[in-house]
């Protein structure tokens, strides 16, 4: 049976390139960065390289690169940072119905906290349109945070005219780059961010690290609090093996960005086209606006989990947004924030290709999906209509 | 506020051989004509949706067939509990409970994973009460309390839904 991973936006296999450059780190170069000594020295050297590689990547100064471990940790660190730091100038948030859990929930819990947050819609894509940002900042609001491409539809947003208003309106603006960073091009000067989150574990780097670039002249309170680390923003031990794959995954994004996204394209662009030959299946997000590697659609009167298993005993690795998958038995907020009622968002999948994705994998995806999709149809109470 | 830990909560999904057996496999799939008894469990809002058929001869289950949409273990339960109950009698199928589907599993469902067993035994509640119906026979008491739990369960999921939806409307204004 031939085993294909179609899971890149979930993590990605980190680069055999990257694994030698970290391999000296572990037992050899493994010295402390606060330490004065050359173990210190070396690791030091080593950590200010990979923050200039980071930063480079998304043409910012590597003084404005803060590391942390999961773009989780960046993502609260810019939410609850900029909240609590600025909370004199005002208590309100701005965020888009479709971030990623991580923010949508360090905005739940600011709200707790007395904080005032506003959920935008979105379109049946999953574009925030800008205008609906420039109604909906008031005179307290300190932060908007919209997604810079969505994890699971992959749509792009229009951060750079976003952020042009944000920046006109004095008001702080954080995008979360966690799956849009090395693969399609960043540039914080372009869009107007103040505070962008890359993630390395998505990118062919390791887990364990992440970046948050803050713009100079940021006002930003710490979350950890100790030894003074990173400009005193994020007190803890330097990851630095980690960091350095990360900087070397970036390296080799950058170096291959330009081809390896004009692949991944052409490659998505005929699994979505096959896909949709298939009855009753729609394409979730924008066609065009969308990340090179994201593919994602619902097929009616079958239930995602169940395919996603049908794949996975063929040797298919997907994700899908239904509600079996999660804690609350609700169906993915996203799919319901661009329009799908719960049936449909049940029904949802999601293939997302990577470095390592052939043609022949995306031809043996589309031998295997439709006889799936049609052995759960044969299962299913509904024929044809949802009665 | 806060998180207090109490113990830990082991919810790794993995399946037993019996569900991917059944998953695989299914047993019984489809409708029966003219069936004696027809019992629908579950909630498409909800994901997990079970159409059961029950032919009965001589208060007997002669034939069982389902039609699910639902998850891996929505669907290897349906397929499980129409093995159980075909040749049973109405009195021993009535016995039959969501404990007996999970002992049958043989390994311990993760606690988000136990609605998927209580929509099999559910369905076949709702077909044997609709088979009682059907041929105006006198309903037994423990039928009558299922049914009314059934009901109840629907209820509260389409009220919480409508609201839900009710506020995503408001918060899309």
């Amino acid at each position: 049976m031939m085993k294909v991973y179609m899971d890149y936006a979930a993590t990605t296999p980190v680069d055999p390139r990257v694994v030698k450059v970290m391999q000296t780190f572990f037992s050899e170069k493994f010295g402390n960065t606060m330490s004065l000594h050359r173990w210190g020295r070396e690791a030091k050297q080593a950590l200010e390289e990979s923050r200039e590689s980071i930063a480079k990547l998304m043409n910012a100064k590597p003084t404005e690169i803060i590391f942390a471990s999961s773009a989780t940790e960046a993502n609260n660190q810019a939410l609850k940072g900029i909240a609590f730091a600025n909370r004199k100038k005002g208590k309100h948030i701005l965020i888009s119905s479709i971030e990623h859990h991580c923010v949508l929930e360090s905005a739940n819990w600011l709200e707790q906290e007395g904080f005032k947050v506003t959920r935008l819609p979105v379109d049946e894509y999953g574009i925030v349109h800008p205008e609906s940002v420039e109604k909906s900042i008031r005179p307290d609001t300190i932060l908007v945070s919209i997604i810079h491409a969505n994890n699971e539809i992959g749509t792009i947003e229009p951060i750079a005219e976003i952020g042009k208003i944000c920046r006109e309106r004095g008001v702080y603006f954080h995008t979360d780059a966690a799956q849009s960073y090395g693969k399609i091009p960043i540039d914080v000067e372009r869009m107007n961010v103040d505070l962008l989150t890359a993630s390395s574990h998505k990118m062919y780097g390791p887990k364990g690290a992440a970046a948050l670039y803050v713009r100079e002249g940021v006002n930003l309170e710490p979350l950890l609090h100790g030894g003074g680390h990173e400009f005193g923003l994020r007190s803890s031990t330097v990851n630095v093996t980690s960091i350095v794959g990360f900087a070397e995954a970036v390296k080799l994004c950058k170096k291959e960005m330009k081809k390896e996204s004009k692949r991944l394209t052409k490659l998505r662009d005929r699994l979505i086209q096959c896909t949709l030959q298939i009855k009753d299946s729609h394409l979730n997000g924008h066609p065009k606006k969308r990340l090179p590697n994201n593919a994602n659609f619902w097929f009616a009167f079958i239930e995602g989990e169940s395919l996603v298993m049908d794949l996975d005993a063929h040797g298919i690795a997907a994700s899908t947004g239904s509600a079996c998958s999660t804690e609350k038995l609700e169906p993915s907020h996203v799919l319901l924030a661009i329009g799908l009622k719960p049936h449909e968002a049940h029904g949802s999948l999601r293939l997302s290709l990577g470095r390592w994705t052939t043609r022949k994998e995306v031809n043996y995806v589309l031998e295997v999906l439709p006889r799936s999709v049609k052995r759960l149809r044969k299962i299913s109470p509904y024929k044809g209509k949802w009665e | 506020m806060g998180i207090i830990i109490r113990k830990m909560r082991h919810e790794f999904l993995l399946y037993s051989k019996e569900i991917l057996k059944h998953f695989k496999r299914p047993k019984n799939v489809g409708k029966i004509k003219d069936p004696s008894g027809i019992g629908i469990a579950g909630n498409i809002l909800c994901g997990d949706v079970m159409h059961l058929y029950l032919k009965i001869k001589n208060d007997r289950i002669v034939d069982a067939k389902f039609e699910t949409f639902g998850c891996i273990v929505a669907v290897a339960n349906s397929s499980m509990v129409t093995e159980m109950i075909k040749g049973k009698s109405l009195s021993e199928a009535l016995k039959i409970s969501k404990e007996d589907l999970l002992k049958k599993i043989g390994q311990p469902l993760p606690p988000i994973k136990i609605h998927c067993s209580i929509l099999a035994t559910d369905a076949l509640y709702e077909a044997l009460y609709d088979y009682y119906v059907k041929s105006k026979l006198p309903i037994p008491k423990k039928l009558e309390k299922e049914h009314k739990r059934i009901r109840r369960t629907l209820e509260t999921i389409e009220k919480r839904y409508k609201e839900f939806i009710k506020l995503e409307k408001e918060v899309l204004k």
